[in-house]
């Protein structure tokens, strides 16, 4: 097992660079990462007050209600931690992009959970299905009946706010043997003609579950066909890349593109290649805190990207 | 006497025999039981995949025609058992503990994957 590990590593110098841009969960508690825009490292108020004239939005991410082993026996305890930390926002973001895994197990009852705490947050959420959601017994029949109403296919669909272009995109439905996350053909014609008629200077968010990008191809962190929708994305001035489903920060600039992956609210998972499997990670109960959280996102009108500032629940 | 007594033998043999042939029944049925269960004890831990650590074990698995195998998930994290050409499949999520079993009634080699994580492929092959 190590021995093959070490093997993996050797000519894997894509990755290494990958691995290199990641920050890993718990390697530091809280972090920013702005282009040009001033933060400081601390309380999201704290980022909010350097850029007031930014406007805010917020990502969270794999929420598993209903998860209650080891790792972490209370999740929906710790959302409402999270969403404590939003509610106590100085000033509110506009709205909240969740990148997936509501629930663990598509349960009625966990969806219904997991909308009363995030109702207490006051403020709309956009979602995207993780794999995790649409395991109920019509294979993602119940997400679509709550969160699909103007969406296309699986889920996917676009908005606007401020100029800013949002697509949230759905790549974990109908995923093949051996593949890792999955946008499908139907999915991408749909992005092509989305983006069509838009000005190369449209900022654009894109958000889905699985990572765009290949983080790590042994645990199947990653998007098939990520690449051809990044390639249809690659002529805009700006573009943010928003996933989850890895538990931890990972972060990487690629010209004009910003990827970054978001702590769960939920349980830690290990760094790529660090456990037998990405499975939940159990970390002490008094450092779980520490491990968890959610993101701020300053956007700033202009030329500037935006600015990301990770907040974990234990501050 | 005798034709009085001469039923009665009769009779008692006949339930003599009758008993004897129960007995041998119940034992045939019983010492069957047993090697039934013997058989399907062995057949199922021969014929058991366990999901741990996001893997199959084994994840190739040559069995006869008529056999059925039976997935375990021993995971924190829910997963699924799909054919690559879709002759079986599991519910959408086999929690932890949960398991889902098929019975192969033709030959062939059966390709299969985790539904929720692709990467997790296995392979079964009947002959």
């Amino acid at each position: 097992m190590v021995k093959k590990r070490v093997e993996d590593r050797g000519p894997g110098l894509g990755r290494r660079e990958v691995l290199e841009c990641m920050v890993w969960a718990g390697t530091g508690v809280l972090w920013t990462v702005s282009g040009g825009v001033p933060h400081s490292v601390g309380l999201i108020g704290d980022a909010l007050a350097a850029e007031p004239t930014g406007f805010t939005f917020l990502q969270m991410s794999d929420s598993h209600i209903g998860f209650d082993k080891a790792a972490n026996p209370d999740a929906l305890g710790t959302l409402r931690e999270a969403v404590a930390i939003v509610k106590a926002m100085p000033v509110k973001p506009s709205f909240i992009i969740h990148t997936g895994d509501i629930t663990h197990l598509s349960k009625p009852a966990e969806f219904d959970d997991a909308e009363k705490v995030f109702g207490e947050t006051g403020v709309q959420i956009h979602y995207v299905p993780g794999e995790h959601d649409i395991i109920d017994e019509d294979r993602g029949k119940a997400y679509l009946e709550r969160y699909g109403k103007g969406a296309k296919g699986a889920g996917w669909y676009s908005f606007d706010d401020r100029g800013i272009h949002f697509i949230g995109l759905v790549n974990v439905v109908d995923l093949k043997g051996g593949g890792l996350g999955n946008l499908g053909a139907e999915q991408l014609a749909w992005l092509e003609a989305d983006l069509k008629d838009r000005s190369n200077s449209t900022p654009i968010v894109v958000f889905a579950h699985i990572p765009l990008q290949v983080l790590y191809k042994e645990w199947g962190w990653g998007t098939e066909d990520g690449t051809q929708a990044l390639a249809l994305l690659k002529r805009f001035g700006s573009v943010t890349v928003l996933n989850g489903h890895i538990h931890q920060l990972a972060q990487k600039v690629e010209g004009n593109m910003t990827f970054h992956t978001a702590l769960s609210t939920a349980f830690p998972q290990p760094a790529p290649g660090t456990a037998p499997s990405p499975g939940p990670m159990k970390v002490p109960a008094d450092k779980l805190r520490s491990y968890l959280g959610l993101s701020s996102i300053t956007m700033v009108q202009g030329n500037k990207p935006l600015a990301i500032v990770d907040n974990t629940l234990a501050g | 006497m005798r034709t009085l007594i001469s039923p009665f033998r009769s009779a008692a043999a006949r339930f003599a025999m009758s008993r004897a042939v129960i007995i041998a029944v119940l034992l045939g049925t019983i010492v069957g039981a047993m090697l039934a269960v013997a058989s399907v004890a062995a057949q199922d831990a021969a014929n058991v995949i366990t999901i741990d650590n996001f893997t199959f074990t084994p994840p190739e698995l040559t069995v006869a025609v008529g056999t059925t195998v039976k997935w375990v998930n021993h995971d924190d994290i829910p997963h699924s058992v799909v054919n690559k050409d879709k002759v079986f499949r599991s519910k959408a999520a086999l929690d932890t503990d949960d398991s889902f079993s098929y019975t192969f009634a033709s030959a062939g080699t059966f390709d299969y994957f985790c539904g929720l994580h692709p990467h997790m492929v296995g392979k079964i092959i009947v002959k």
